[in-house]
């Protein structure tokens, strides 16, 4: 089985990110950027399942420009096997990355593809889901277990009220929790082999996908900050407080 | 202008997480459906009849729909969708499961997690773990969007009567199974509905001791949430994780112990009204938040709290 892994460039997590001053966007010059840490996740449970045996091949793919093949890079350093970069402008909506993401499914014929649930940018947590209802295949999100057995996957996800498991036909779409695994460091050697790894370069217009979006970002604000409040000295201060200062016990 | 709104339920009971959607739905403005997909969900069919806002509640009653799986309420929906302007559910992980592949279908995007409500086509929605706010808008036939709960004051859930429309259409695309279920049960109010909420960190040093704060909670009556490394440690399960990746809550009171204040941590919580932090470092980034910050031990203090309660 073929397993195709999407991954998504983004600031890295531990960066704050500051609003522009014109509030036409966050301002992302010099800030240091990364491997979404979902599709980290799903990079690993893709090399997993190939150590495992289940899988023979792991591609990975990430739409953007050039800067993100330094992240299709890392995954390939990770243990996947070949990239693939789909060209575009930075950033292209939820339904158009899936879109793109489909083509390529169709093109591959992965028997599982993996994706992080959400990019901690956009915090959008829906391509995946887009990219199984464009391809009218099962999806399991959110997924802290993934079992193949057969021509079925079980997959055990994380909801509100507590975990979920459900069977799925393959192939499927699965998408990763925080929970599935803890992804590896990569070696310097495999750094070293990554890099005469093969990255093929796929255009949208060779895909047959116009990029285009419905949704016009009109401004970004910071979030209204709150007033440092202050420390009290002693359990009994902090009950006098809530009590009789915030009321709200 | 008329608006469906995905019911949020178990099948017995209406989630009071509706309500917050309605009122976001009422802030767009128009005619309001209620979707209940569901099997032997009468009850909850009945409850949505009694909510004043709501003008019609449709119900589709089947076993194809009795776990709400994403493949089979999206095409559900989809066969809805032509007769709304917006298509509207909780931050919940149904409705993130289901709605992006309804908005998909219907080859429009989806908002995730709408905090505010500008026009019928303009919204806000937080991004990068909710250190920016972004407004968007959206010029797409129909507006598919999740809606944070929080956010949005809760509708009267009494005193209505809307008609209620059975749907005979099925929809069972045949490639997903439920196979089962492991749902943490407690009487303690639910995370993102409480008005008070006690939450501990990798501080609380394993799962046992989460007791001294269930112990805090149950004089409160609050509920109990943990941090990501709380969860990933394993001291206590996924569903009490908040944060960004996690449940958003915003409670009156939130109490963090042995909590550092990461970002993420931070995205979750600090809509709260009131934020106190126990933490034996002074340093913690949890104490440029919290309105009232105790520098200690959290073994000393959190008993020393429950017992002056
Ligand atoms: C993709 C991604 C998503 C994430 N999503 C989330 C999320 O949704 N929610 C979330 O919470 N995190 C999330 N995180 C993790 C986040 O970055 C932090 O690692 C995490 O919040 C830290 O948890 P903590 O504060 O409990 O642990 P730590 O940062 O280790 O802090 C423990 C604190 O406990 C204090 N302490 C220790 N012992 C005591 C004691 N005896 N008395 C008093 N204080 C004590 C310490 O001083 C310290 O401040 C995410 C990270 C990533 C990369």
């Amino acid at each position: 089985m073929k397993v195709l892994v999407a991954v998504k460039r983004v600031i890295d997590y531990n960066v704050k990110v500051r609003v522009k001053a014109d509030n036409s966007d966050v301002d992302l010059a010099n800030v240091k950027m990364a491997l979404n840490p979902f599709c980290e996740i799903a990079i690993e449970e893709a090399v997993r399942l190939k150590e495992a045996g289940v899988a023979d091949e792991v591609v990975v793919v990430s739409i953007g420009s050039k800067s993100c093949e330094e992240q299709i890079r890392t995954a390939l350093a990770l243990g996947a096997d070949r990239g693939i970069r789909v060209d575009t402008e930075d950033a292209p909506d939820s339904l158009s990355v899936a879109k793109l993401l489909a083509k390529v499914v169709e093109k591959e014929a992965p028997g599982m593809v993996i994706l992080g649930k959400q990019a901690i940018d956009s915090d959008n947590n829906q391509t995946g889901q887009m990219l199984a209802a464009l391809l009218d295949r099962p999806q399991g999100t959110f997924a802290s277990k993934v079992a193949v057995d057969g021509d079925k996957v079980q997959v055990t996800r994380e909801i509100d009220g507590g975990l979920q498991t459900v069977e799925l036909q393959m192939p499927a779409i699965v998408t990763t929790d925080l929970r599935l695994n803890e992804p590896r460091y990569a070696s310097l050697p495999n750094i070293m082999k990554a890099k005469r790894k093969p990255l093929d370069l796929l255009t949208p217009d060779e895909l047959g996908v116009a990029v285009s979006s419905n949704l016009t970002l009109l401004s970004v604000e910071p979030p209204a900050e709150r007033q440092a409040g202050i420390k009290v000295s002693s359990v009994d201060e902090l009950v006098e407080k809530l009590r009789n200062e915030a009321k709200v016990i | 202008m008329t608006i469906l709104v995905i019911a949020e339920h178990d099948n017995n009971e209406l989630k009071p997480v509706t309500l917050n959607t309605l009122s976001a739905a009422q802030a767009i403005g128009g005619d309001i459906h209620l979707l209940v997909a569901g099997s032997g969900c009468q009850s909850v069919a009945d409850a949505a009849a009694q909510i004043p806002a709501v003008a019609q509640v449709l119900v589709a009653d089947n076993d194809a729909y009795e776990h709400q799986l994403a493949e089979n309420v999206s095409k559900l929906v989809q066969g809805l969708a032509a007769s709304y302007s917006h298509i509207l559910g909780a931050s919940t992980t149904t409705a993130k499961n289901v709605l992006p592949r309804v908005a998909a279908l219907l080859d429009v995007n989806q908002l995730s997690d709408v905090m505010a409500i500008e026009s019928a086509d303009t919204f806000k929605r937080p991004i990068y773990a909710g250190n920016a706010i972004a407004t968007v808008k959206s010029a797409d036939a129909i507006k598919v969007m999740t809606v944070r709960g929080t956010a949005f004051d809760p509708v009267e859930g009494a005193g209505g009567s809307a008609e209620v429309v059975n749907l005979s259409d099925v929809c069972d695309a045949g490639t997903s199974r439920f196979v089962n279920e492991e749902i943490a049960e407690s009487e303690r109010p639910e995370l993102t509905a409480a008005s008070i909420v006690i939450s501990g960190g990798r501080g609380m040093g394993n799962g046992e001791n989460f007791e001294l704060l269930n112990k805090v909670a149950d004089k409160l009556g609050a509920a109990v949430g943990a941090s990501r490394a709380a969860v990933d440690a394993g001291f206590v399960p996924n569903d009490m994780q908040v944060g960004q990746t996690g449940k958003m809550v915003a409670p009156d009171l939130y109490i963090a112990v042995g909590i550092s204040g990461a970002i993420q941590h931070l995205a979750g919580m600090k809509d709260s009204k009131i934020i106190v932090a126990i933490n034996k470092d002074e340093e913690a980034p949890i104490f440029q938040v919290a309105d009232y910050g105790l520098v200690a031990d959290l073994f000393e203090a959190v008993p020393e709290l429950e017992g002056k309660l």
